[in-house]
């Protein structure tokens, strides 16, 4: 039977983290996603499912702690928003180059420093270029809706497992703190030994049992030669995602004249400017990228062919446009239209910059 | 007589425990961390627990301690390994965790997290190794150095006005209410080496019987940093290290 509640964003990411059996969840107070860690000590899965929750000292040390429990083959997880995303790099290159599958949620606010506490999408660069140092990328899922901060949770864990590989849930402050509609999902079990020795039993550490090599959890190769093949390995991995785990959705692309590309809650506002745009009729579509790592490329580029203008809405000075230009190539014109620094853009000026840049008037 | 002849069963009296990996140890003559890694692994080997035992290794001279020691190993980032084997210990509270640090990695950037994990009484050992430098970057100076211990960054000798004062973490975290055992040990002398390996497996004990965080510091040399033979490193250790960091047991609930 279908559970169907009104949620925030950010307390569903509590729920259907118990709900998909994940072992521990080790966080970091910060605005605007402090409900994640407020709705576990209140729901105390420790409980129910075993599942371990514990307020950190630091962001540092809560993607450390998730860094020692993904070690052990276990679904481990934090949250934070953009400062504390910032302080978590570290981290995150090391569960990285150690191969380490994980889940971490970025509830996105207005920066840079301390900035806003509003929401922006002004992280976009940080989450899919890597973030840390070294060559690596996390995979992004980008959530439009409370429904997909249920769904991305549990997404995120099969990904993470998939590919040994940190996925990062890049939502924003609207996101985060909106209620919606929600329909939770059914609640699976924690994984058991057997479970874990079946899925992660050639790295995880479980202690060495007899007659198996010791394993060892590390990032370092003082070779670089042996470095380099490594990091071949990485890449071909991510080859492997962008074939098979790139996600995107279109909406009235078939007779569009222009595109909207927009991810996140940029795209739920694209969706009432595309409405407005069609009442004064121009034809206009979204493309939204579900994965922002993996980006969708082909998608964009076969739309590309198609339009005569493509307007990319963020709630950054322009960052995803950036990929979106490589996509395109130069097949068709790429514009940016953002509001920043905690501010929300509205469809009309949506309506109103997409005319300015390919109308005219 | 032949060697052979003195090579008999029967006249064993001590080995190497099968723990020890037979990899050659990357470590300068003199150094404390082998004789350290050899306690541990006879340590693990008599409790029976080497399936049940994960090392959390830091950044600096010990980061390659997985090489040496045939356990389960994860490799933290620098100074955050009593965070990962939080992470670790939480998930697998059955488990032996321990982390292995150097001053810089537990007393420096990572005094937070030992300070924490220390304060939740997580129910892991921490093994500290205090040489008062950085050896692994090249004998920078480390917040245990002495006054007027000369480093490559102190080198006209640390300066209480410049570099502030010697760091006694191991007093500071048997202040805290998490902590059950914290005791500060050497292995210059056959018989500090044979306390030393008695505060190990009190330590490791502790786990089992969960009576909170195990703090076992030793005090080190580091004779390629300190710029002397391994006889000259121990002499000095004892004659400027021991009065500033006393040895014996801090604390023993």
């Amino acid at each position: 039977m279908a559970e169907i509640k009104l949620m925030k964003g950010n307390e569903v990411i509590a729920e259907a983290a118990i709900r998909c059996g994940c072992d521990g969840y080790f966080g970091y107070p910060i605005t605007p996603q402090s409900e994640v860690m407020e709705t576990l000590m209140l729901r105390e899965p420790w409980k129910t499912t075993g599942m371990v929750v514990l307020q950190a000292e630091s962001e540092i040390a809560a993607i450390n702690m998730v860094y020692g429990a993904a070690s052990c083959g276990k679904k481990s997880m934090t949250s934070s928003s953009s400062p504390g995303i910032s302080l978590k790099q570290e981290g995150l290159t090391y569960l990285a180059g150690a191969e380490l599958p994980c889940l971490v949620v970025d509830v996105v606010r207005g920066g840079p420093g301390l900035g806003t506490i509003q929401p922006a999408q002004s992280d976009y660069f940080q989450a899919t270029k890597g973030g840390g140092h070294g060559d690596y990328h996390l995979l992004v899922l980008a959530p439009a809706s409370v429904q997909e901060m249920n769904d991305f949770v549990a997404l995120g864990f099969d990904l993470a497992f998939k590919y040994r590989n940190p996925v990062m849930i890049l939502a924003d402050g609207v996101i985060g703190q909106m209620m919606e509609k929600v329909q939770l999902s059914e609640p699976v079990p924690r994984w058991s030994r057997e479970d874990i020795e079946r899925i992660s039993g050639d790295w995880a550490l479980t202690g060495r049992q007899k007659g198996r090599e010791r394993h060892i959890s590390t990032s370092l190769e003082l070779d670089s030669y042996k470095q380099e093949i490594f990091n071949h390995k990485l890449q071909a991995k991510y080859r492997l995602m962008e074939a098979n785990d790139t996600r995107h959705e279109e909406l009235s692309c078939e007779d569009a004249d222009y595109l909207f590309v927009a991810y996140g809650s940029s795209a739920r506002i694209c969706q009432k400017a595309m409405q407005l745009c069609r009442e004064q009729g121009i034809k206009v579509g979204l493309l939204r990228p579900i994965t922002l790592y993996p980006f969708p490329k082909i998608p964009t580029r076969t739309l590309a062919e198609r339009v005569k203008g493509i307007l990319t809405v963020e709630m950054s000075a322009g960052q995803m446009v950036e990929d979106v230009r490589l996509a395109v190539n130069g097949l068709t014109p790429v514009e940016h239209f953002g509001r920043y620094g905690g501010v929300i853009p509205t469809p009309e000026e949506i309506v109103e910059a997409l005319k300015k840049q390919f109308i005219g008037a | 007589m032949e060697l052979t002849d003195i090579i008999r069963e029967e006249n064993l009296v001590y080995k190497k425990s099968p723990l020890l990996t037979d990899n050659v140890m990357h470590y300068c003559p003199g150094c404390s961390h082998g004789v350290v890694h050899a306690l541990i692994a006879s340590v693990i080997e008599e409790m029976g627990i080497q399936e049940k035992t994960v090392g959390v290794s830091p950044v600096g001279c010990s980061v390659l301690a997985y090489n040496y020691l045939d356990i389960d190993w994860a490799e933290a980032a620098h100074g955050r390994a009593p965070a990962v084997a939080t992470g670790i210990s939480r998930l697998h509270p059955d488990r032996y965790v321990f982390t292995y640090q150097g001053d810089g990695d537990l007393a420096s950037i990572g005094t937070a997290e030992v300070m924490h994990a220390c304060n939740r009484g997580e129910n892991i050992v921490i093994v500290f190794i205090n040489n008062a430098i950085y050896g692994m970057t090249g004998g920078q100076m480390a917040p245990t150095t002495l006054v007027g211990q000369v480093t490559s960054t102190t080198p006209r000798g640390r300066d209480v006005k410049l570099n502030g004062f010697p760091l006694k973490i191991t007093e500071l975290l048997a202040q805290l209410d998490g902590t059950g055992f914290v005791t500060r040990q050497a292995v210059h002398t056959p018989a500090a080496i044979r306390k030393t390996k008695n505060a190990l497996k009190k330590a490791f004990e502790n786990t089992k019987k969960e009576k909170g965080t195990s703090f076992v510091e030793v005090v080190g040399t580091c004779s390629s940093g300190w710029k002397m033979t391994p006889a000259e490193a121990n002499r000095w250790m004892v004659e400027n290290m021991f009065p500033k960091y006393p040895l014996g047991d801090i604390k023993d609930i």
